[in-house]
């Protein structure tokens, strides 16, 4: 669905920025998460997890534990699906583990009770026999010779021949000719960087209540990015139909792609069929770092060279990111991105997707996408540095634009990416002087965005408002802009809208809330139900006045008759249309449902001064811009509110954050106190400056903007530290021992 | 197992619950008094989701039992707003988009309101302070800190 050819269509609702329909709710602690819910005769759930990182399943004992009093069930791998194949299978081998823990966390059985107090007791009373294999953690170690098979025949075809088995997917682009390009440069630089895991780090951990009969029909309530996949997922892993389980997704506190995945919800529902009772299962934060998420961590190689003007001549990166025990790191991703902000003619890109003994990778965030800029926009700044050259004139010189071939193939439409970069030169912070011991950075990032399957109903009520239905739930305000584009398009007022995030049983299928999809597909989704309900009101007062349904015009919330009928007949309001619908034709409802492909892509360009304690090695962020093209905000604050939340999450991934593995293969940093996300005191306020390039793709021109902003922190802040240190920082997180390390070896 | 019998005063209600000795006073409220306001982010008081005052003392729910809450006050965020009427910082919070998922949002209310009634008139930085063991994700903290700092302003402005 194309960008309306409404030029200068001047907008009353969409871009101000009125109250969110939730906010009552989330100020007096009204709204109901995942872990708020209750039910009569409700069993607790807790789950045995694997202290080792990689060993064999010889036996589970739960004869101690079945004879504590309270314990009403407990379920191994036994209790689920024996015939699912493919993701499913890998999902299944991941909520509960078959023969082998593959990870440190990784779940082994379960237990419900009638506290939770209980089920934690009984953990205790379970006898589990190992036998330890060894195990390997570091990417570059899991793909090196002596490095332990963690699953034999993993591999796909994409891989080349002679790599180890824990290689399971391969990845190669490009185009032109790169020793041609590396021949053509005055200065070529290439060097080696690496990123540790991160976690998305929401403060809700995964929760649910379940119910599930023997007849196979079931509720499920949960926090989900994406209730409809929960619904289909769990139906394959306990063998029952898709439609017999009504999944209800509760308030989300937080997801940022971590909520995309299915960890707990099988295991619930598994415990309900064996006891015939409601289960309530509540992850807490050990299990959600041990168990849950991570990123990828990342090993790459990258070179680029450069003229003495500024053009980059060619570019190459190799990008080795692990993934955990399972097939899917987001190594194409990382590949794609890397050059994204690039119009090059020589660029090749090859990426690696390896197995460790972690838990499986979930979605960050754009994921693959801030590594890939850490290490380029890392060597981009660097040959800034050595040839003199200013980092945004470099980064204009050599923009992708409308037209260019992307570093990945396909030729760019209309994208924002130049007037990002102008706005950060002309930027007052990009000229601010700087004090002594602080360096600044710049860098730009690049996300896809996504559409995705969408569906959406608007029924209007007899008083003239409207109750409109999404499938996508609301992971950072999107009720509101869902609310101002439907009223928006019936010419009512915002407060007349009502968004509802539907369950399973009431809409088609939704694709969860990821790619930064939602204010584009279900916007757009949104926006043409609307369209189809005014239609239906507009044919309503044809019939009443007795001309054709075409002759009448929608105008700010009412019928008009036009064309040759024009004036003839007083403008109907919606509300007097709807007040007599029963006895004009009946309901009034308007949908949508398809996959819309026309999510625009985005670009962002950061601007960051970072201050270096030359003693302790201590870096933090003094001053933080954020550029970035929305095409079209809905909602300006909520789009403010993405741009910062993603700046701080990279501020925490490129400072503190990080994965800590002892050589047992245990991960030591399993709580907020350890595994240390930005607090208040760390940050300044963050700067933000919205540009409006219109996505071809949307009616409005809206592209999604959620994941960009945490493509360029990553290397903005490392190219602040390393200019601020007078060294070149090469590793995620820039923890002060890596700083002074790094400082120590400068000479 | 023995259950221990309550009595505690809950947004100045006299309520009274049974609890195991080893359940905090976080499970406490949310389980035995469906007061589901309070979340658990962490269990370690790290977080902060679980902020609320015992005494009018600033805590995190999930570090002090259930059975401490006998012949204490506890105030909780469904204590903040009076009947209809939302506190200024609750009205501040919704106007400034100061969340997104809205998880930390109870424990930081209790939080700030705590802050505001010892010192009216905070600078950023000791907003920032107070609200370091408050964790939030979403927002990097921008919007909620220019929500306090107005709320400030109003109350001091009203008084």
């Amino acid at each position: 669905m194309a960008l309306d050819n409404q030029k200068n269509r001047e907008f009353k609702i969409v871009g101000t920025r009125p109250d969110r329909p939730d906010g009552l709710d989330k100020v007096t602690g009204r709204a109901k998460f995942g872990a708020d819910a209750y039910a009569t005769g409700m069993l607790h759930a807790a789950i045995l997890r694997s202290p080792h990182a990689h060993a064999k399943i010889i036996r589970i004992s739960t004869e101690k534990a079945e004879k504590l009093p309270g314990v009403k069930a407990i379920v191994t791998r036994e209790d689920f699906s024996k015939k699912v194949t493919g993701e499913n299978w890998n999902v299944l081998e991941n909520v509960m583990a078959g023969d082998t823990a593959l990870y440190d966390g990784h779940a082994i059985a379960a237990v419900a009770a009638t506290s939770s107090l209980i089920a934690r007791d009984a953990l205790k009373l379970m006898e589990v026999e190992y036998e330890i294999l060894p195990h390997v953690t570091d990417v570059d170690k899991a793909m090196g010779k002596s490095a332990p098979v963690i699953r034999a025949g993993a591999s796909d075809k994409s891989v080349p021949e002679g790599l180890h088995p824990n290689v399971v997917r391969y990845h190669e682009s490009g185009h032109g000719d790169l020793s041609a390009g590396f021949e053509a440069a005055d200065l070529v630089i290439e060097d080696t960087f690496k990123t540790e895991a991160t976690h998305q780090g929401y403060i809700e951990p995964h929760a649910c209540l379940a119910q599930l009969g023997g007849d196979g029909k079931g509720e499920l309530w949960c926090c989900t990015q994406g209730h409809f996949h929960v619904q289909k997922t769990c139906a394959a892993l306990l063998d029952i139909e898709t439609s017999a389980l009504r999944v209800t997704a509760s308030e989300i506190g937080g997801g940022f792609g971590g909520k995309t995945a299915i960890f707990i919800e099988p295991v619930a529902l598994a415990l309900s069929r064996k006891t015939n009772r409601p289960v309530k299962l509540v992850m807490n934060r050990s299990e959600v770092f041990r168990a849950t998420g991570p990123t990828s961590s990342t090993s790459m190689d990258i070179k680029i060279g450069m003229k003495k003007d500024g053009t980059i001549t060619a570019g190459s990166g190799v990008f080795r990111l692990q993934g955990g025990a399972f097939p899917g790191a987001p190594m194409e991703f990382t590949a794609m991105c890397a050059f994204a902000p690039y119009n090059l003619e020589n660029v090749k890109q090859i990426g690696y997707d390896v197995l460790s003994n972690r838990p499986k990778q979930a979605a960050y965030r754009a994921p693959g996408s801030p590594m890939a800029a850490f290490a380029v926009e890392s060597i981009i700044d660097e040959l800034c540095n050595r040839l003199e050259l200013d980092p945004i004139e470099v980064r204009l010189k050599n923009a992708s634009r409308e037209g260019t071939k992307a570093s990945f193939g396909p030729k760019w439409d209309r994208i924002g990416l130049v007037e990002c970069l102008e706005a950060a030169k002309q930027h007052p912070h990009y000229s601010a002087p700087l004090k002594k011991g602080q360096g600044r950075g710049v860098s730009s990032g690049f996300w896809f965005n996504h559409g995705g399957e969408t569906a959406v109903t608007l029924a209007l009520s007899e008083d003239g408002t409207a109750a409109l239905s999404v499938g996508t739930p609301d992971i950072g305000g999107s009720r509101a802009s869902m609310c101002q584009m439907a009223a928006e398009e019936l010419g009512i007022s915002y407060d007349k809208v009502r968004t509802t995030i539907a369950d399973t049983a009431t809409l088609g299928y939704n694709e969860v809330s990821h790619g930064s999809r939602v204010t584009y597909a279900s916007g757009l989704a949104t926006i043409k139900a609307a369209r189809d309900a005014v239609k239906k009101l507009c044919a309503r007062a044809a019939k009443k006045w007795n001309i054709d349904e075409e002759a009448v015009i929608w105008e700010d919330g009412f019928a008009k008759p036009s064309g040759p009928n024009a004036g003839d007949f007083e403008p109907i309001p919606l509300a007097k249309l709807t007040k007599s619908m029963g006895r004009t034709g009946g309901p009034i409802v308007g949908h949508f449902e398809a996959t819309p492909e026309g999510a625009g892509v985005s670009f962002a360009t950061h601007i960051v001064d970072a201050e270096v304690d030359q003693e302790t090695g201590r870096a933090h962020v003094v001053r933080y811009t954020v550029v970035q093209d929305a095409g079209k905000a809905i909602h300006p604050s909520y789009v403010e509110g993405q741009y910062q939340g993603g700046a701080a999450q990279g501020i925490g991934w490129a400072l503190n954050e990080e994965y800590i593995y002892g050589e047992d293969g245990r991960l030591q940093n399993t709580g907020f106190l350890d595994y240390r996300i930005p607090v208040a005191s760390d940050l300044p306020m963050i700067d933000t400056v919205i540009i409006e390039v219109a996505n071809p793709g949307h009616p409005y021109g809206v592209r999604g903007v959620g994941e960009t902003s945490i493509c360029p922190p990553l290397a903005a802040i490392a190219n602040a530290v390393s200019n601020a240190a007078g060294v070149r920082l090469k590793e995620l997180p820039m923890s002060p021992v890596r700083i002074l390390e790094a400082i120590k070896n400068k000479t | 197992m023995n259950k221990i019998h309550v009595n505690t005063s809950v947004n100045g209600d006299n309520l009274e619950f049974l609890c195991d000795p080893r359940e905090t006073l976080l499970d406490a409220l949310r389980d035995r008094l469906n007061l589901t306001g309070a979340k658990e982010g962490c269990g370690t008081g790290d977080c902060g989701a679980c902020s609320v005052t015992l005494d009018d003392r600033l805590v995190c729910s999930c570090l002090v039992l259930g059975v401490e809450a006998e012949g204490k006050s506890i105030g909780t965020v469904e204590g903040i707003a009076e009947g209809e009427n939302l506190h200024p910082l609750q009205q501040k919070f919704i106007e400034h988009a100061a969340l997104q998922c809205g998880i930390c949002t109870p424990g930081i209310l209790v939080a700030t309101k705590a802050l505001l009634e010892k010192n009216p008139d905070p600078t950023e930085t000791e907003v920032r302070y107070w609200l370091a063991g408050n964790l939030c994700r979403c927002t990097g903290y921008d919007k909620i800190i220019k929500a306090v700092m107005d709320t400030a302003r109003d109350l001091r402005e009203a008084s």
